[in-house]
């Protein structure tokens, strides 16, 4: 596949310096691939994530007021560097601690976690929460070995918000928890993705056949199978992940539908019609919800639902305000 | 030692650098195919880092090839490798001063084994880099052991156990990392960290003048 590309090898450090450009209210020293808000989170704990690149508007378009403090920035689909994670941490610090978000990659846990160990010998208070949304391996796979996906953009909206509100660094973390324990994924898609400087995507499908349980990595899933409508599509992705997360009668739900970059609006808002219907068929009330990218894989055409399990401490976080370059809300009366 | 560390440590660079595609393609199969593309620009780096280092001190530039590694591109085989250098380099340091050389050697790998077992939270079996290291720093133990022992032949029987090793992932289903959610699908594939793994300790008992007699990969 082609690409709209100057030296493919320097995609991610062009992509950072446009975005620097478009939105100057971001900073980074010199040319590390450590991303700031330029105010600093002065006396309450920094919220960090980081992770692969490739995933626009995930993460660095979430940098802001009521979301993330520092985005690490790593090379396409790979993890950034230890270095890289605790000049981050070591940065947005103002003594109150440093929360971490990431998703159950091998690589990203691996570096924060070494990065973590190096800032507590350093004194600064660390936490790490790490996402297990993703059912798209299907739900005999361990929850410690499921993949972080689109649900991550429900963690990052209650912890920031949270954060902001001076929660402390062992609320922030459990609450991250909480969160993740109350999400569920699944994914679809009718093809894998090109990364920049390959010629050939991560895998291709014959036309009508769809892989379901995909990631966001062009990964393949668990399964090929014939394409049907998008009704048949959604109604299995939902009933998949509500076998795990059993929703109940009078429940209230959040709900994100997530394109993975190449997915017209037109389809993702069929699919949230679809299961705004078998929701409300179930009796459970959809309070928010998410139609959009929110995180992508460099122009799949798939797209994921997710669904979450609401309270009213979780609900009033979603509802915060958020003011970031690719995400902002007013607060919305209730 | 009396054979000199930084020029197989430079040799190993410049093989992985030379294996980066047929590395990627092991990887397509299993995960998104870029591990050649980082083990390539990690082990740039250490020839970069190595060729401008004074040290010739094992202990130093088992350290600095481990630092260069783990800040160099990230992804899974950032700390990994870089563990397990670090990891080789202390074991070096606090090595009894009365252990032979060989003894030595096979220490070093075998703290690399236990890094990447501990950085990882692998087993034997689930299909990843383990499957090499752990067997091969069980056959330097071995090696080190023999009366004619070099560090040479124990480099030498490491590399074959991790080639071994290595052959053997292709039966296994991946139990851990990104290739563990395609299940069964992993089944007749070789493990890419696995074969990284075995390039560089072919690469050190080559340079050490034990070559193996049938390498892991063939190099252009």
């Amino acid at each position: 596949m082609s690409r709209f590309l100057n030296d493919p090898d320097n995609a991610v450090t062009e992509t950072l310096e446009g975005f620097l450009l478009a939105h100057p209210e971001l900073e980074r020293r010199g040319t590390s691939r450590v991303v700031t808000s330029s105010t600093p989170p002065t006396g309450r704990v920094a919220v960090v994530t980081g992770g692969g690149s490739g995933h626009k508007p995930a993460f660095i378009g979430y940098i802001g007021d009521g979301m993330f403090d520092a985005v690490v920035c790593g090379d396409v689909f790979a993890s950034p560097p230890v270095g890289s994670v605790l000049e981050a941490i070591r940065t947005v610090n103002t003594g109150h601690g440093v929360m971490l978000l990431l998703g159950n990659y091998s690589g990203d846990v691996m570096n924060f976690e070494m990065a973590a160990d190096m800032a507590r010998d350093e004194g600064i208070d660390v936490e790490m929460a790490v996402a297990t949304d993703d059912l798209g391996a299907g739900s005999n796979v361990r929850p410690d070995q499921r993949r972080g996906v689109s649900g991550q953009f429900l963690i990052w909206k209650t912890v920031g918000a949270a954060a902001r509100q001076g929660a402390s660094l062992a609320e922030l973390k459990q609450l991250a928890l909480d969160v993740n324990s109350a999400t569920r994924t699944m994914g679809v898609s009718l093809n894998g993705c090109t990364l920049p400087g390959s010629t050939k995507p991560t895998f291709s499908l014959d036309e009508g056949q769809m892989e379901v349980g995909v990631g966001h990595h062009g990964e393949r899933g668990r399964s090929t199978e014939p394409l049907v409508q998008m009704d048949e599509i959604v109604d299995r992705l939902v009933d998949e992940i509500d076998q795990d997360l059993q929703l109940r009668e009078g429940d209230r739900a959040a709900v994100v539908i997530n394109g993975l970059g190449g997915t017209p609006m037109l389809e993702l808002y069929i699919a949230y019609r679809r299961v705004a219907k078998v929701l409300q068929e179930k009796g459970v009330s959809i309070e928010v919800n998410f139609v959009g990218e929110y995180f992508t894989a460099l122009g799949m055409h798939g797209f994921s639902v997710t669904l979450m399990r609401l309270n009213d401490r979780t609900l009033g976080l979603l509802k915060d305000p958020a003011r970031t370059p690719h995400f902002t809300q007013t607060s919305t009366p209730n | 030692m009396s054979w000199d560390l930084k020029e197989a440590l430079l040799h190993a660079s410049k093989n992985v650098q030379s294996a980066r595609d047929q590395l990627c393609d092991l990887d397509a199969a299993l995960g998104d195919g870029d591990h050649g593309t980082s083990m390539a620009r990690s082990f740039a780096a250490v020839e970069r880092e190595l060729s401008s280092t004074e040290s010739n001190e094992p202990a130093d530039l088992l350290e600095l090839v481990g630092n260069t590694v783990l800040n160099a591109v990230g992804g899974a085989m950032g700390p990994l490798f870089g563990s397990a250098f670090l990891s080789s380099s202390t074991a070096l340091r606090n090595a009894d001063p009365s252990l032979s050389s060989p003894e030595r050697t096979a220490a070093a790998i075998a703290a690399a084994a236990n890094a990447i077992q501990r950085r990882g939270k692998a087993s034997v079996g689930d299909k990843t880099m383990v499957d090499a290291i752990v067997p091969a720093a069980e056959a330097a133990a071995t090696a080190a052991g023999q009366p004619d022992a070099t560090s040479a032949t124990v480099l030498r029987a490491a590399a074959e156990a991790a080639a071994a090793g290595t052959e053997h992932t292709k039966e296994l289903i991946a139990r851990i990392g990104r290739a563990s959610r395609l299940g069964e699908r992993t089944l007749g594939h070789q493990d890419p960290g696995a074969t990284s793994i075995t390039l560089v300790l072919e690469s050190l008992a080559a340079s050490a003048g034990a070559p193996v007699g049938h390498p892991v990969l063939t190099l252009n």
